[in-house]
Parts: structure tokens; sequence; C-alpha cells
């Protein structure tokens, strides 16, 4: 929890001596609690206040990084419960899990890292490659470490109930800075010297009672290592959703450090389906990271579009680039739409645009990302700024036709812009977007 | 070290909302009852769930023609006969059948009252669960054509759909006078839905006959603004706001199988996979991700997506 400049106030000498550029201690405490000076600039302070701030100023949930390098991937420092108060800031890394036997190892792992998807002018990813031991041999799965390690550059987490297999692995691979586990009651004290040792970060394994796994979070924190992702050892969906509600809950609003983690989650599945379904529960329901069995397009594309919309930004309108876009095949007697550049807004135009089957050119303004209504009351979406959005598209030269169809609600506009438009025809379209289909095919076809 | 458990305790509980009837002028076999939450969605630590959420199955009652070629290809003759159809999707898991009047839309087949008032008989006498039944989505003809289908199957606790805010007298009315059920649409937003609950209920209809759907955002088109509504409405409800009380139905196989990722095949990128698992696996998360904001019905479209929503509630109930 953040401490008020009152509470910072009570921990300063309270000598106002201006050494530190304020006028006062708690002016200084003030700029302090706003995060707009730093602590070091009073000489006066002591330890024991530098280490109530610093524990004060800890997110909730620890932020960690997998991996190094260009590839790596931070995950934690979470601070809400659901998206809608502030946001969710670090996406969950989806990993693929390849167990040590598996004769197609290399050519999975180089596939899981190479596995990319461009959505909404974005490249989407996998962030890694889990190897499992599975033959009980060390020597097998420092093997089969090597060989994922050499078929992917992408992060890698190690997971033997064998620390000794966990050792002879990580001395190739140390440092790319494997997560390794996991560290259970039995393997802790191995796995963690093994992760201090290396700088690695370390999985912890619970079963289900949080005493336990509180300790022996900090039991591994004692010997060193503060990088520590939790694996609530859920055995379905339903015990996963309790789990990392309780360990969210316990982090956030109750300050459990031992708990402040991010969570790992596993989500096998017999079917793509199956596994889609396990997956999306983990990436709602506050997974870190989430391990997925099987290397297939349809189940990673899915869920990689899932991580990106529920960790966008809820307190920023989300825009789409403004411009001409073509829904289905248009051609130059397709019709010619125009909306704003508010993401809802533009994903419903076209979703009904596409779902109606009529091929159509679709213009979107710069609103400032804003709907169709708050934007024409806002001065952003007026005719002239339609006028200015068709002229500076060219789209005129594309067509055999010089119509326009714009929203329902902004109908009064039409008389200005076929002012700024001389030579276009403006059409008005229905108010809502639910309604185009039935437009396009009907009224537009009509023309 | 003890650490407590950390469970929340709400004032507020959804509505339990019962659809069919079982004798006194219903014919169904089965009831379902949803709602009557008192946490969030599946945290039987906190308080026991008192229904697990149900799957419907949409059908249509004309060939939907516009479908995704994923969705034709499986449902097959099926899809052109809405009694066999809804048999189907009840062996294949669905709990109830919302059958969708499309042929009644002006623009296909513009079929009259009686026309439908047959083919719900026909869905009625093909399966034994209860239903939802929705106009084509044109606000005089879902008029017309539900008011003689409530009329018809007077008793039968069918659910109506939709109310919107500018068209609900009349369909609230029909429920009312024919011990239906309705289910009111808004925009994906709060404060719309929870007024449309209050203008219903002005009516007289009890809220314990009213469903809500705030509206979906497929997977990829706006979900997040769906979820983070769906579970704002959630939150007020157990909190004790008594007008976000109602369950909550989402048409998660509707909105995620009109988007290309369900429909295209060809000409796509490889990094999107066959379009039979990318379609199936489209509907499965949309409806996964908003059974975790808090719907109480999901209605899918296809079988596959329906059995594997299906084993994740098994999961999803069983208690830690």
């Amino acid at each position: 929890m953040a401490l008020t400049g009152l509470e910072i106030y009570k921990l300063l000498p309270q000598t106002n001596c201006k050494e530190c550029g304020f006028p006062t201690c708690l002016a200084f405490a003030m700029k302090l609690a706003q995060k707009g000076t730093e602590l070091s600039k009073c000489p006066y302070v002591t330890e024991e206040t530098t280490a109530t701030l610093d524990a004060a100023a800890a997110p909730p949930v620890r932020l960690v990084k997998v991996g190094d390098g260009e590839r790596a991937f931070e995950v934690g420092n979470e601070v809400v419960l659901f998206r809608h108060e502030k946001t969710f800031y670090h996406q969950p890394g989806i990993m693929l899990r390849v167990r040590d036997d598996d004769p197609q190892l290399a050519e999975k792992a180089a596939a899981a890292a190479a596995y990319e998807v461009e959505r909404v002018g974005v490249t989407l990813r996998l962030d890694g490659v889990v190897v499992e031991q599975a033959a009980g041999d060390a020597a097998a799965f420092a093997a089969a470490t090597a060989a994922a390690a050499a078929a992917s550059d992408a992060p890698l987490a190690l997971v033997a109930d064998d620390p000794k297999a966990l050792a002879a692995a990580l001395g190739g691979v140390a440092g790319r800075r494997p997560l390794i586990g996991p560290a259970t009651a039995q393997t802790w004290r191995d796995v963690a010297a093994l992760a201090a040792e290396h700088g690695c970060p370390v999985l912890v394994r619970g079963d289900g009672d949080l005493d336990a796994l509180a300790e022996l979070t900090a039991s591994v924190k004692g010997a060193g290592v503060e990088d520590i992702v939790v694996d609530p050892g859920a055995a379905g969906a339903g015990s996963l959703v309790a789990a990392t509600t309780q360990l969210r809950r316990l982090a956030i609003k109750k300050n459990v450090r031992a708990l402040g983690y991010p969570l790992l989650a596993w989500c096998a599945g017999d079917t793509v389906e199956d596994a889609v379904a396990c997956a999306t529960v983990a990436i709602a329901k506050y997974a870190g990271i989430v391990v997925v069995d099987r290397l297939d397009a349809a189940l990673l594309y899915p869920l990689v579009t899932w991580r990106l919309n529920l960790y966008t930004d809820p307190q920023k309108p989300i825009q789409v680039e403004p411009r001409l876009y073509e829904i289905g095949a248009p051609d130059a007697d397709s019709p010619l739409l125009i909306t704003t550049n508010f993401s809802l807004t533009y994903f419903t135009v076209s979703g009904e645009v596409e779902g109606s089957g009529v091929p159509a050119w679709l213009l979107v303004a710069d609103a400032d990302g804003q709907s169709v209504l708050t934007g024409w009351a806002a001065g952003k979406f007026d005719a002239e700024k339609v006028a200015k959005t068709v002229k500076d598209s060219g789209v005129g030269a594309r067509l055999n036709h010089a119509k326009l169809v714009i929203p329902g609600h902004v109908a009064t506009l039409s008389g200005e812009i076929e002012e700024e438009l001389p030579d276009w025809h403006v059409l008005v379209g229905p108010r809502e977007a639910a309604d185009l289909p039935s437009y396009l095919k009907n009224v537009w076809a009509a023309q | 070290m003890t650490i407590e458990v950390p469970r929340e305790t709400w004032q507020g509980a959804v509505r339990e909302v019962t659809l069919g009837a079982v004798g006194d002028g219903g014919s169904r076999t089965t009831t379902v009852t949803v709602g009557g939450e008192r946490s969030l969605p599946f945290l039987h630590f906190e308080a026991p769930l008192p229904h697990r959420p149900v799957m419907a199955a949409e059908v249509s009652d004309v060939y939907p023609d516009d479908w995704s070629p994923a969705l034709l290809e499986t449902l097959g003759e099926d899809a052109r006969d809405p009694g066999a159809w809804a048999a189907r999707m009840v062996d294949a898991g669905a709990e109830l059948v919302a059958l969708k009047l499309r042929g009644a839309h002006p623009e296909r087949q513009g079929l009259g009252a009686d026309e439908c008032v047959a083919t719900v008989r026909k869905v009625l006498d093909a399966v034994g669960v209860p239903l939802i039944v929705y106009g084509p989505g044109t606000p005089d003809k879902d008029n017309e054509v539900l008011v003689a289908v409530a009329e018809a199957t007077k008793g039968e606790r069918l659910a109506l759909g939709n109310c919107e805010e500018k068209n609900y007298r009349t369909l609230v009315a029909a429920a009312l006078g024919n011990g239906h059920l309705v289910i009111g649409q808004t925009p994906i937003d709060v404060n719309l839905a929870k007024q449309l609950n209050i203008l219903i209920g002005d009516m007289g209809l009890p809220l314990d006959r009213v469903l809500m759907d705030p509206n979906t955002g497929a997977l990829g088109y706006g979900i997040e603004y769906t979820y983070s509504v769906m579970e704002r409405l959630r939150l007020a409800a157990l909190m004790g706001d008594t007008m976000t009380q109602q369950p909550m139905i989402s048409m998660a196989g509707e909105e995620a199988w009109r988007q290309k990722e369900a429909r295209a095949a060809e000409g796509v990128p490889e990094a999107w996979g066959d379009l039979a698992d990318r379609g199936v696996a489209w509907e499965t998360t949309t409806a996964s991700a908003l059974l975790q904001a808090g719907a109480d019905i999901v209605v899918l479209r296809h079988p596959r997506s329906l059995a594997a929503v299906g084993r994740a509630l098994d999961e999803l109930m069983k208690e830690a």
C-alpha cells in the first residue's frame, strides 16, 4: 500500500533543514507521496525509514522477468482484481510444454518460438517453452533442454521433480535465465540454491494449503531468491479459479507479501476447444503464465487475441487507425460509408458490414477516438472533418460513383457536407450499426 | 503463519428465474432455473452456487444460408428442419433451445404469425427442454410474431426476446398476459441495462420473469467491453442494487460466428489455423470468458463448442 504524504512526514526528521531542496519536510513528504522526488535527497533519513518506504512502494504482486534478452517477458505488478477498476498491466506469458521424451521436442520448441500473428497492427507471439521431465533421467532432461534451447530463442522454463536433473540442465542454459522448478516442501532447498547460484526465477508449487504455500515462498526468498512464480497446484478449472482469486485477493487487499507473486496455470486439454476453454479462464482469472500443450494455430490465435483484449486499458478509448478500410473485396461500384475511429464504433460497424455480405469501403475519420455522437457533439466529427477525410483518402478516384453514406445520428450534417463536397451526394444511413445489413441490401442496392 | 481464506460477504443475490413449465399449461419435461448467485462466478468457497450456468443452442426457423460454412457443414440437413435441429442439439448437451424466427424478417421470407407459431409448436413437440424464442429483430415484425407465439403457447414459460428500450411494451404485455418471460437487451452499458429492467418491472412483470442481455461483443470485437460491463453488473447485483439482479444471457455463438475469424477458410494467414477448429475455438473462448464475467446462459451454435463448454462447466462446478 502506498503511504500518504502525512504518513511519510512522520517518518522524516522533521527538522526543515531544506537540504533536500524543499522548504519543509512536509513539502518534501507530499512530493514523495506523488512520486515526484527521491527519498535519497534527504541526507538525514534513517535506514528504517528507507526500508518502510521501500516496502510500501513495492507492488502487491511482484514483477518477475522470465528469460533474458529481447524475448524476455515480465509478469506481475498487478494492482486490481477487476480491469474496470484501473487496468491489468502485464499480459500473461503463454508457453508451450514439451516433455523431454517427446521425439518432436526440438521441432515443437522451434515452432512455438516462431509462432506469430498480426492483429490490429500488433504482432502477437508465444512467450516460450516449458521443458518438463518425463523420462526421469537427469542426462535425458539436460539433453532435451539443450535441444529446446538450441531450437528456440524464446524464454525457457525447466520443470523437473528431481533437482539433480535441473542442475544438469541448467549448466548449459543458465545464461538465458529460465524459470526453474518446481520448488516443493521436499525440494525447495536444492531448487532455491540452484536459482540463487544462477540468478534464475523459481516456480514454487503449492498443494492447495495457503499457509504451507506462504511458508514455502518465504523459505525460497530466505534462500536468496526474490523472483518467484507460484503454481497453486490446482487440479482443474474450478479449483484454479478459487485458488487464483484467493491469491490475488490476499496479495492486493490483504497485502500478504508471501503470496504476492505471479501465478502459473497448466492448460492441457484433449481437444483444441477444451484447451482453449481452460486457458481462457486462466487468462481471465489472474494467471501470469499459462502453459498449453498443443501447438495448434486454431488454439493459439484465439488465446493471444483474448489476452490482448483483456489487457487493453479501459481508461483510454481505444482507437483504430483513421484510414480507408476494405471490407470484403469492394470494387468501384461498392458503397462508401464513413464513421469515427473509436474502436468499438469501428468494430461494430465493420462487423455489421462484414456480416451483411455486401463488400464496402469504410472510411474512418479521426475523431480523437470518440464515437459518432460524442465526436459530433465535441466538434470532432463535423462536416468539415468528413469532407477533409474524404478528400485526403483519395477514395473518389477509386469509385464509379460519388455517394457517401453517413451515420444516421449525424443526418443533420448532410447539407453541410454537400456544400463542402460539391461533387458528392450524401446518403443518410441507419442510426444503429445493426441496421446496416438491411440498409446495404435494400436502400443501397436500390440506388 | 496463518492465512485466512479471503471471503467477501455480499449483501445481494441474483434473482432466480425459471424457464419452462411442466404441467399447468406447460408441456415441458424439464424446467431450467438460473441465477441465485451470492458470489462471483464459480467461487464455491465463498457461497454455494445454487444453479449451474446453462447452455442454450441457437436454432433458426429457416435455413441460415448466411451462416459460416464451418457451421453449415456440421449441421448438414438438420439446419433445414428446426425440430430435428433442436433435438440434435439437446442430444449434444443443450439444456435450452433458443429458436430465432429469422424467416419472419421482411428481407428474408417475410413469414407471418401463423407460420411462426407452427414452427414454435414443431420445436416444442421435438424437445422437452424449455424454449427461448427470438423475433427476427425488427420492431414491428417482432411484435407481430411474438405476440402470436405468446398467445398460442400460453403457460409454457417461454423466454421472449428481445425487449429493447424503444420497443418493450408490447412484448412485456404479451409475456405478462400469457405466463411467459422476457429478455431485455441493451447496448453494452450498465445504466442502460438497469434502466430497462426498471421499465419492464414498472409494467408489472415480476422480475423473476426477466433475463438481461447486456449485449455481446465477440472475441476480438469488443469482448472486453462486454466482459467489464457484465462484471460490473454482477458486482452491483451482489452489492445489493436490486435493478441489476437479473440473470444474464449472452449470444456468444451468434457474435463469434459472425466474425471473419469464424467464417474465412481461405485467404487468411496460416497463423489463424484451420477454420473448423478456429471457429469452434472462437465461440468457445467467447463463451468461456463471459461465463467468468457472470453469464448465466450462453447461447451457442456449434455442437463441439456446446460439448466443450459443457466439459468446462463440469470442471468449474467442482469444488476445490
